[in-house]
């Protein structure tokens, strides 16, 4: 009995962690059977049609965007050595650290009728006034957006690249074959399950998003969930509405996992490192004017213009006021961190130790919250509390105390939780991808050293997963600080977070007072990438 | 001549020499080796004539055609040569045979067959790499070399990863496989057994320079320095004096002097293989025996001369001498190699 329980641990730890993490959709899912009601019925007739195409419209463009921005900057930097290489590779992912809600509130504001860029335009050529592009459209928001998150598949991509060692390039061109040839037969496939773990963030990140669109006025799904529920205060409508959100992520999952087991023999044994193509003098003008480029648009010209709003309201908004937001935020990011990493390092183990085919679906189910969107969490979680809820105060009458209102709605200890749903994945793969360095014969080995047990865990497993922990930490912190959906929904009356206040401020166009918060998200989301990227050179 | 190398000079950064005026000629058909200790320049030379690398000064040119001279460098892709890579290079998301089809330069179907089917790779087209074996990724990295019929084919220490059977099995069968396609090849390897078997002309480096050119049997028994003696095979040195009748006087007997240095009071050294080193109790040349190992058809025996100078002596009689002994030793005079140094 003992033994088959040892032998079953790491499926009976995973799957009590999906369970617990997937109890919201569950929820939700069960929600798609409910009784039909009349403000159901109106939403699947006149609205769902618009947020369907409108959501798959905006996917489309993301994901095509971030992967011509992400692979094309992954490919010139990984293989081509120009002037302000290594400092480009640093740069290009110095937008994470701008939420997309953030950059969608300053595009607006700069290309908006009275922003600067129109407002110049109709005074120095007001020819051209009539034919200046509409912001406020899905050409703007997918802009925005990719420029927010096309980092994730430049990463990605150059982390592809980087594992293949030269000889697999030597050996294309040994066999006649130029530099594109081997760009489209050899390089991109063979980095194809690094860009689509990249893109497939990237279709979470866009499905997920709530504030950018908001800003926009561009009814997706995430918005239809929150204005179902603010707008008709019907918690069954917004789940229902969710549960079509929930089959769409259930069905991205099983076609990712599917790509990744096709796959998984890619990068094996150890290669020679890649040696860098030296650009002749014209084409590393255009690599350097390209990566610039991008580089301006996704972070010069958003942080340029915050500076400029943040100056004018320096006076009146760096107050108290401003502080306790600041302690507000990093509280929770810091409590959602710690609890996430360890749910994640717990998750890591049990799939190393039981490598079988119900514990691999468990654990991939576990991750399955970070493409829930957050306000599809939010609403799911709102279900699961209202249940508990009535459990503990029945139990606490039977008890014989009094209670009214709830225990756990609206308490602060939630947000933790669903940050560790929604943001496993970001703490969990990092980790994962250093475990499977471990092999099993190292085990072994320790053991005949007779080093086993926590000597094992801190002479050998520690050191060598250490950096996925770091990598997932700062990850998790800096996600959660961006988090705004989840926090705006589940946070106790009147527990404001910068990310929260951003949000209220921008819905009602005050974009100078948002600036400086946004500012501060900027900086704190920087820290982490600065780590990052100097961590990241760092070699096993 | 299908491959020519024409006095190529390379330093790397930090003026580490690792080629220096290397020249050396393969006809076609043929199957040259490159052999020498890790480090002493043989990938780097392979890499130049595939063109991965850029030699600083001097010119190679493949079937007369200039691949690299003063100022010229042609890329790898327009070379066609042929590479089978130390670890396959194999590309993974293909199968075998779009692994063997890969390249712009689509090839006849009939000459793919052939390749196939002399390769051995006949019914595992359609798997992937990782589904194969050690040998038979090999096989397919030299089918996918051979596949758009390189005027030169490059072989990077290819059997390192393999066990030794196999190894050799392979090496057999790789000639083998060339001689039918009469492909022209460069082997770089560190294993001079596999040199033997396998190449027609072999080179041996040391330091970035090309000590010898040579067919086997010359390499063996006639080696040009004391370096390429030493490497190839087993062999001991023995040191030695001229004395003014012109002869080389050594604690083994007396010899013609071999040497080039005119000065007859610089040193001399004899170099002998230990199958050219007979026991003859009529000799009065002695030497004391310090070791004898068992070598399946004989015995391996290892003397030591006054002079602390040791040597061995092969025997096909497998009955043991005793050690500590001192017994009489003869030199077969027609394979005994001298050169100007002082030991």
């Amino acid at each position: 009995m003992i033994s088959s329980i040892k032998k079953q641990s790491g499926f009976i730890i995973s799957g009590s962690i999906a369970l617990v993490t997937l109890a919201p959709v569950l929820f939700i899912l069960v929600s798609g059977f409910y009784a039909e009601s009349d403000i159901w019925i109106h939403l699947r007739q006149y609205v769902l049609p618009d947020l369907l195409k409108n959501t798959a419209v905006l996917i489309a463009g993301v994901i095509f965007t971030t992967a011509v921005l992400g692979i094309s900057l992954a490919w010139l930097t990984s293989f081509h050595e120009f002037r302000g290489r290594r400092l480009f590779e640093k740069l290009l992912l110095f937008p994470l650290a701008i939420p997309a809600y953030v950059m969608a509130f300053i595009y607006t504001g700069l290309f908006d009728f009275s922003g600067p860029i129109q407002t110049g335009i109709r005074s120095h050529f007001p020819v051209l006034a009539g034919y200046f592009p509409e912001i406020r459209s899905s050409w703007g928001v997918i802009m925005v957006i990719s420029l927010s998150i096309f980092p994730y598949v430049f990463l990605m991509a150059s982390q592809g690249f980087r594992s293949m060692g030269k000889s697999m390039v030597e050996a294309s061109q040994s066999l006649g074959s130029g530099r594109f040839f081997t760009l489209f037969r050899v390089t991109i496939p063979m980095a194809k399950p690094w860009i689509f773990g990249g893109l497939i963030l990237v279709f979470m990140e866009t499905l997920a998003d709530f504030g950018a669109v908001s800003v926009f006025n561009y009814d997706t799904f995430t918005t239809g969930v929150y204005k179902a529920w603010y707008g008709f205060f019907s918690i069954n409508a917004a789940s229902q509405l969710a549960s079509i959100l929930v089959v769409i992520v259930l069905v991205i999952f099983s076609a990712e996992s599917y790509f990744r087991r096709k796959q998984q023999f890619f990068n094996k044994g150890n290669h020679q490192p890649m040696v860098r193509n030296p650009l002749s003098g014209g084409g590393s003008v255009l690599a350097i004017g390209y990566c610039s480029l991008v580089f301006f648009m996704a972070f010069v010209i958003p942080v340029g213009q915050l500076v400029i709003w943040a100056k004018g309201v320096f006076q009146i908004e760096m107050s108290s006021h401003y502080f306790r937001l600041l302690a507000n935020t990093f509280l929770l990011g810091i409590m959602g961190m710690g609890f996430t990493m360890a749910v994640a390092v717990v998750l890591a183990y049990s799939g190393r130790t039981m490598n079988d085919i119900k514990t691999g679906i468990a654990a991939k189910l576990s991750l399955a919250g970070y493409a829930l969107p957050g306000t599809v969490l939010a609403v799911g979680i709102i279900n699961v509390v209202a249940q508990l809820d009535k459990v503990f105060s029945d139990l606490l009458n039977l008890a014989g105390f009094q209670v009214s209102s709830g225990v756990l709605n609206g308490s602060l200890l939630l947000l933790p939780f669903c940050y560790m749903v929604r943001f496993l994945t970001a703490g969990y793969n990092p980790v994962f991808s250093n475990m499977t360095r471990i092999t099993a014969s190292m085990d072994e080995a320790a053991t005949l050293m007779k080093v086993s047990g926590l000597t094992l865990l801190s002479k050998i497993h520690l050191p060598l997963i250490r950096r996925g922990i770091m990598t997932g930490s700062i990850l998790v912190l800096v996600e959660i600080i961006k988090e705004m959906p989840v926090t705006l929904m589940l946070r106790p009356f009147g527990w404001d977070t910068l990310a929260v206040k951003i949000f209220e401020l921008t819905s009602e166009g005050e974009w100078e007072r948002a600036a400086l918060p946004a500012i501060t998200l900027v900086v704190a989301g920087m820290v982490p990438i600065l780590f990052l990227s100097i961590v990241g050179r760092k070699r096993y | 001549m299908s491959l020519s190398v024409d006095h190529i000079h390379k330093k790397h950064k930090g003026n580490l020499v690792v080629a220096q005026d290397i020249c050396f000629t393969i006809e076609k058909g043929e199957l040259g080796a490159l052999i020498g200790p890790s480090g002493c320049g043989k990938t780097t030379l392979l890499r130049m004539i595939a063109g991965f690398e850029t030699p600083d000064s001097g010119s190679i040119s493949i079937n007369g055609q200039e691949m690299v001279s003063s100022g010229r460098n042609l890329s790898p892709d327009r070379r066609h040569t042929g590479m089978v890579f130390q670890d396959y290079a194999l590309f993974p998301h293909l199968t075998v045979m779009e692994n063997i089809r890969f390249g712009p330069v689509k090839s006849k179907r009939s000459h793919l067959d052939k390749l196939i089917r002399i390769t051995g790779l006949l019914g595992s087209e359609k798997k992937y790499p990782h589904e194969l074996s050690g040998g038979q990724q090999q096989r397919v990295a030299l089918a996918r070399a051979l596949a758009p019929r390189p005027a030169l084919l490059l072989m990077d220490e290819p059997f390192s990863n393999l066990d030794v059977s196999l190894r050799e099995s392979l090496s057999e069968e790789v000639r083998f496989i060339l001689r039918e396609f009469d492909t022209t090849g460069l082997l770089v390897t560190h294993n001079q057994h596999e040199a033997f078997a396998m190449a027609d002309r072999i080179g041996v480096m040391k330091d970035g320079r090309l000590l010898q050119w040579d067919t086997a049997q010359t390499l063996y028994s006639h080696p040009v320095s004391a370096d390429v003696a030493g490497f190839v095979g087993e062999g001991s040195f023995i040191r030695g004096h001229r004395s003014a009748s012109g002869s080389v006087e050594t604690l083994i007997g007396s010899f013609a002097d071999q040497g080039k240095n005119e000065n007859y009071s610089a040193g001399i050294t004899l170099f002998v293989r230990p199958e050219d080193v007979f026991l003859d109790h009529k000799s009065p040349f002695k030497a004391r025996l310090i070791k004898s190992h068992f070598r399946g058809p004989g015995r391996l025996h290892t003397f030591e001369l006054d002079s602390k100078d040791q040597f061995t002596c092969l025997t096909t009689c497998p009955i043991p001498l005793d050690l500590d002994q001192e017994y009489g030793i003869s030199i077969c005079n027609r394979h005994v190699s001298m050169f100007d140094i002082a030991r």
